[in-house]
């Protein structure tokens, strides 16, 4: 790792004014991917603010339907997040399966989507629950905020706060991780509020998170794993390493899917 | 067997340090003054170097020193070698290219060293290396073995045109033919054994010190035979003369041969420290590891198993090419060869075998033993080929193994090793019992139901331990001989410390040693304690690699205790007046048979060393040493049965059972037995569905990391049923057949054997992940 | 430099390091705990898994400075009282260890998985929740049994049923 300065935020205004003044800023949530690369020397900061300290930005709140999750919420406390489980346990199955455990008691949601690593599993959830960025600034709908690879709507000295959105009548989230890395080499978030069916995959495509349309469309008239059976899943458009082929890709997307629909088929509420 | 005696489950007395956190690993330890160092790397798979500047990199920041080949060689320290003299058929030596610790005009693989910086952190080492300035001029690039032995591949060394290392030929091509000429079936396979990383959980490390007060080299490292580091030290790369250099291997966190070997860094750093005049410390980061580690396995074959008209195989035909990487590693040589094409007769009775093995350099790491060495790739070999007739042949693929067994011994192969003994329907029965072999179609029938493919596969293997007697191993090349030595000292209050060559990096040799001593003398086990991995404590040893700490370094102890026990009767006798022929030692007393005439252990010990009243003309003290040369290799076997359910929609294999029976002869400590097997079947299984090494054409390692390099987890591996059947080995005073490596040997080919069957497409190669056996599922349909 | 200050092991300890010192050195360096291990460069391996405020993190990726303020149990506090811990003495009796690596990492991990399933764990739990610590010795069998034996003498309740 190349020589950093280390700050710690106790404020939003004051992680602002932190990263203002800094050369070349990061901000530090829990760490777990910035700091592995910059151990690599990937990453050379100036400065490292950190955010994790900051109260305002811990916990869980909802309000009838509405969930409000703090962006330094560890993965670890959406996933035993009980009144959570209740009303999403999609979201709380998904944040339980990020990562390991020790990834998961220092991981953060804010991190995970302001990083917007094509292989994270938020950004399915938040774009098929068309969940709101909240920033120190703005509101940002998740159709706006993912942009790309490791690209975002932020901007450079913007603080992801939290994330909202309503919880859906049923959802579920299927993923087939890389087998060395555990990332998701595919993961299917499906959304189902009334006749309206989002689904969002993440892990596969070349510009990060997307909608498979096609399939929000078979499963809005019947929403049945027998409904994907004739999706066809265009590699084109999907990453291909060593690990995954796009055609082996494009095959688990429709998998995981099929999967998820399954699951919420089969689940009681 | 007593509590704590031999066949004893006892706990080990290594334990407790490590659970608390008090072991003491090479990085463990820091010396005053001690610098820290960084290697400058090769970016590059093969370039010339064409200048290295280091003025900007000393200017940074608490650097001591950055220094290169070029003043290393002018230090007179000689390149790397290669111990094992390979002859090709032809008669010519092999063709070792040479190695330089340092490179000074070419580097041949991503991550060749090129020179190193000490300073008073890493981190400002790290800084600094990045700041030298090595150009390069590119060459072209060839990874693969094959594409290295074509007519105008890039060459790597001009001592060995053609890349060709050595083209070595065994058993008898001649009898060969004529017997594939009478042979009513001939299964035929292209095989290749992928490319593995070894992966100790503990990266390399080395600590070298230079006392200019004393003119003496102090070196800890992270090796399973610190012997043989200082001998190769001295001897070949002119570091310092024995007596002048104290090799410290302490606590090693897993080798799997892959700590075997003299590398670089350790050598640099002791030249480093002398140069600079600091103790100079460098440890590996893992992607460093996976850059410079010598990596296992790559083997591509072309087989042909021939039969008569009743299944019974007539002749053998193997051709291999071996990536032997950029470089001729310590034991590179042997791997390929003795410890390979010998093994191809596995547990049949095959009247004629030809093997051809070329070896060949390539822009990769360097390429040696890796847990199992050789025995894995002929085991594979021999175990897919059985595999695959017997579907060819539309028989049982366990009664075509039965059909073929060895079942006399000792048993001459056409491939030089004699096996002593066995019982390989032991091992096949128990096997088959175990797993339920019989029932299984019912299981198919039952997993078809729910949409899962289920397969089943067998593996009997036999292999090769206790390496070797040392004049057949000189015959053959080897540059060393492989015995062991041990001392036995028996203190003055009766508590024994014994002395070992052997080196203990997870084997548990403090406890399963200390048992010998427990069982002689009916002593505590806490009152023996094993001294090893020390130059300055135990004389000379040969260390721990190819299971031969039981077979070999057992021996010597055993040898050692003989020699004790026979003073100590002499003293007893004396003491009780009795004749020496009617004293035992048992429960810690000393008596006269038959009587209840006793002298405690503790007092014959102190006899020896008051020396107050010995039998007349002996010499007081109570310590012996002795060196044990084994007169055959040991063989250990055993059947080995997988049974998977692969996900049709993924591609996905689990493992429902994995059932090993092993023949290991005779068993010092059962619990550590179970334990090497668990290991080696988390290896196997490894190399058979995660682990692969992946080079991008211009040399870049793909596979560099845990991100990409898949390691068995614990989800990826069932809990394992393992058993053991007991043939003792003739060949040693323990009957000890060892047992490190089998576990590794046996399972891959089990575990391919039972995806293919599943799948019902036999062309799938290792590691077979999910994109690999959805892309065959696919190919099949 | 940054100023450290952790309670680490119950004992108050302050320290100045390079702010990019990454926790598992200032253990190791500066307050001479070697039992926490560095297997990896990725947060894969968990060899140097500690408990940081009372959960399990892979100390190689947290910087010392982040953890400054918080209170540290390495492998050498997971017993504080000199006996073993529940878990020390299942790892020795179910040899769930062989070149010991990997087994403080294991074993603060386990330590932290007890916690979260006081009702008890099964097989399949161990395994998975076990993905982040790699073991290249044991094949994991003995880690798993060890880990439900344990849980099994440290929880209120029985082993679930595997």
């Amino acid at each position: 790792m190349y020589e950093t300065q280390y700050h710690r935020a106790t404020s939003v205004e004051g992680a602002a004014r932190l990263m203002g003044e800094a050369e070349d800023g990061k901000f530090l949530a829990g760490g777990m991917t910035l700091i592995p690369t910059m151990k690599q020397r990937l990453a050379s900061p100036s400065d490292l603010v950190d955010l994790r300290r900051i109260e305002a930005l811990k916990g869980v709140k909802i309000s009838g339907r509405t969930v409000r999750i703090g962006a330094v919420t560890s993965h670890y406390d959406v996933s035993i997040n009980e009144e959570l489980a209740k009303l999403c346990p999609a979201i709380v199955s998904l944040a339980g399966h990020i990562g390991d455990p020790q990834v998961r008691n220092m991981g953060t949601i804010g991190g995970s989507i302001a990083n917007n690593d094509p292989a994270a599993d938020y950004p399915s959830a938040l774009l098929a629950l068309e969940a709101t960025i909240i920033t120190n600034r703005r509101s940002i709908p998740a159709s706006e905020y993912f942009v790309g690879l490791f690209e975002t709507a932020l901007g450079s000295d913007e603080i992801v706060t939290a994330v909202e959105f309503t919880a859906p009548d049923k959802a579920a989230y299927k993923k087939f991780p890389n087998p060395a890395s555990l990332y998701a080499m595919a993961g299917v978030f499906v959304a189902k509020s009334g006749d309206k069916v989002r689904v969002a995959v993440t892990g596969a495509g070349e510009n990060g998170v997307f909608r498979l349309e096609d399939a929000e469309t078979a499963l809005a008239t019947n929403f049945s794993p027998s409904a994907l059976d004739g999706l066809a899943v265009d590699p084109d458009g999907l990453l291909s390493d060593m690990h995954a082929s796009a055609e082996y890709r494009a095959n688990l997307v429709k998998v995981m899917a099929k999967r998820a629909v399954a699951e919420i088929a089969n689940r009681p509420m | 067997m007593g509590v704590e005696g031999v066949g004893a489950r006892v706990l080990r007395k290594e334990d407790r340090r490590f659970i608390t956190g008090k072991g003491k690993y090479t990085d463990d330890m820091f010396v005053p003054g001690m610098k820290h160092a960084a290697f400058v790397r090769s970016l590059h798979a093969h370039a010339k170097v064409t200048g290295i500047k280091v003025d900007a990199a000393k200017a940074m920041p608490g650097v001591i020193g950055v220094l290169t080949g070029k003043e290393l060689k002018a230090d007179g320290i000689g390149n790397l070698i290669c111990g094992w003299m390979i002859h090709s058929k032809d008669g010519t030596p092999m063709k070792m290219g040479a190695w330089s610790p340092l490179a000074t005009d070419t580097v041949r693989y991503v991550g060749d060293a090129v020179a190193i910086v000490i300073a008073d952190s890493k981190g400002q080492a790290r800084d600094a290396a990045e700041a030298v300035e090595v150009t390069y001029e590119e060459l072209p690039v060839v990874v693969s073995a094959v594409a290295a032995l074509k007519e105008g591949a890039p060459q790597l060394h001009p001592e060995a045109p053609g890349n060709l290392i050595f083209d070595w030929d065994l058993g008898d091509e001649k009898a060969t033919d004529e017997a594939f000429a009478k042979a009513a079936h001939v299964t035929r396979m292209d095989i290749v054994n992928n490319r593995l990383i070894p992966n100790a959980m503990e990266p390399r490390a080395t600590l070298g010190v230079y006392d200019a007060g004393e003119d003496h080299y102090t070196c800890w490292t992270t090796s399973q035979n610190p012997h043989v580091a200082r001998l190769v030290m001295s001897a070949f790369y002119n570091v310092a003369p024995e007596n002048k250099l104290r090799v410290i291997a302490p606590d090693v966190g897993g080798g799997f041969g892959s700590k075997i070997y003299i590398y670089p860094e350790e050598l640099v750093c002791l030249w480093a420290s002398k140069k600079t005049g600091v103790p100079v410390k460098w440890v590996a980061d893992r992607t460093e590891s996976f850059l410079a580690d010598a990596h296992g396995r790559d083997h591509v074959t072309h087989a042909e198993l021939a039969f008569d008209k009743d299944n019974r195989i007539v002749g053998f035909k193997v051709q291999t090419i071996a990536n032997l990487g950029a470089y001729m590693s310590l034991f590179s040589s042997s791997v390929p060869t003795y410890l390979y094409a010998t093994l191809l007769s596995g547990q049949y009775d095959i009247p004629a075998i030809h093997a051809n093995v070329k070896t060949v350099y390539t822009n990769t790491a360097p390429v040696d033993a890796y847990r199992g060495a050789g025995r894995p790739e002929a085991t594979f070999v021999v175990e897919r080929m059985m595999e695959t007739a017997a579907r060819e042949l539309k028989v049982s693929p366990a009664e075509l193994r039965r059909k073929n067994f060895v079942r006399s011994f000792p048993h001459q192969t056409p491939v030089i090793m004699c096996y002593d003994a066995g019982d390989f329907d032991a091992t096949l029965d128990a096997g088959m019992k175990a797993a339920d072999y019989a029932g299984f179609e019912k299981r198919r029938e039952e997993a078809a139901k729910r949409g899962k493919l289920r397969g089943i596969g067998m593996s009997c293997y036999i292999e090769a331990c206790g390496i070797a007697p040392s004049a057949a191993v000189g015959s053959l090349g080897a540059g060393v001989g492989l015995w062991e030595s041990a001392e036995v000292r028996v203190n003055a209050v009766g508590t024994i410390e014994i002395l070992t060559g052997s080196h203990s990096h997870g084997q548990g040799h403090e406890t399963t040693f200390a048992q010998l001593a427990a069982e002689r003398f009916g002593v505590p086990i806490d009152s023996v304690s094993i001294v090893h991995g020390d130059t300055d404590k135990v004389q000379m040893g040969m260390g721990t690699y190819g299971s031969r700490s039981g077979a070999v370094g057992m021996s010597a102890i055993v040898k050692a205790l003989d020699k004790v026990e026979a003073k100590a009767k002499k003293i007893a006798a004396h003491l009780l007046e009795a004749d020496e022929a009617d004293i035992e030692i048992k429960n810690g007393d000393v008596r006269v048979a038959g009587t209840d005439k006793t002298v405690p252990w503790f007092q014959v010990a102190l006899a020896a060393y008051t020396a107050h009243n010995l039998p007349s003309g002996m010499e007081p003290g109570l310590k012996e040493g002795a060196f044990y040369d084994p007169s055959n290799f040991t063989f250990p076997g055993g059947c080995h049965i997988c049974e998977v359910e692969v996900d049709p929609d993924t591609g996905t294999t689990e493992i429902i059972q994995f059932v090993a029976a092993d023949d290991f002869g005779k068993i010092i400590n059962p619990m550590i037995v179970e334990g090497q097997v668990h290991g080696g079947l988390a290896q196997g299984i490894g190399q058979a569905l995660l682990e692969g090494t992946h080079y991008d054409d211009s040399g870049q390692l793909l596979t560099a990391s845990y991100m990409d390099y898949t390691m068995p987890r614990a989800q990826d591996l069932p809990s394992f049923n393992i058993m053991t059947t007991e043939t003792p080995c003739p060949s040693n005073p323990l009957g000890i057949k060892g047992c490190g490596e089998a576990g590794a040997i046996g399972s891959p080919p089990a575990v391919i054997n039972a995806i293919t069957d599943a799948i019902r497409n036999n062309d799938l190669a290792m590691p077979a992940t999910p994109q690999a056996v959805w892309a065959a599922i696919q190919a099949a349909k | 430099m940054a100023k450290v200050e952790l309670v680490v092991n119950g004992r108050a300890v302050t320290g100045e390091a390079e702010d990019r010192t990454l926790l598992v050195h200032f253990l190791r360096e500066n307050l001479g705990l070697t039992g926490t291990h560095v297997g990896c460069d990725t947060s894969q391996c968990g060899a140097c898994v500690v408990h940081v405020d009372g959960r399990a993190v892979k100390s190689c990726t947290m910087l010392a400075a982040q953890a400054s303020g918080s209170t540290v149990t390495t492998i050498e506090g997971l017993s504080p009282n000199g006996e073993l811990h529940p878990l020390q003495a299942a790892f020795r009796e179910n040899h769930a260890l062989q070149c010991g690596f990997c087994t403080p990492g294991m074993l603060m991990s386990s330590a932290d998985m007890i916690r979260r399933h006081p009702e008890g764990l099964d097989e399949a739990t161990v395994r998975l929740e076990l993905e982040g610590n790699i073991c290249r010795c044991t094949g994991y069998h003995n880690i798993v049994k060890a880990v439900l034996d344990a849980s099994a003498k440290m929880g209120k309740g029985a082993v679930k049923a595997a």
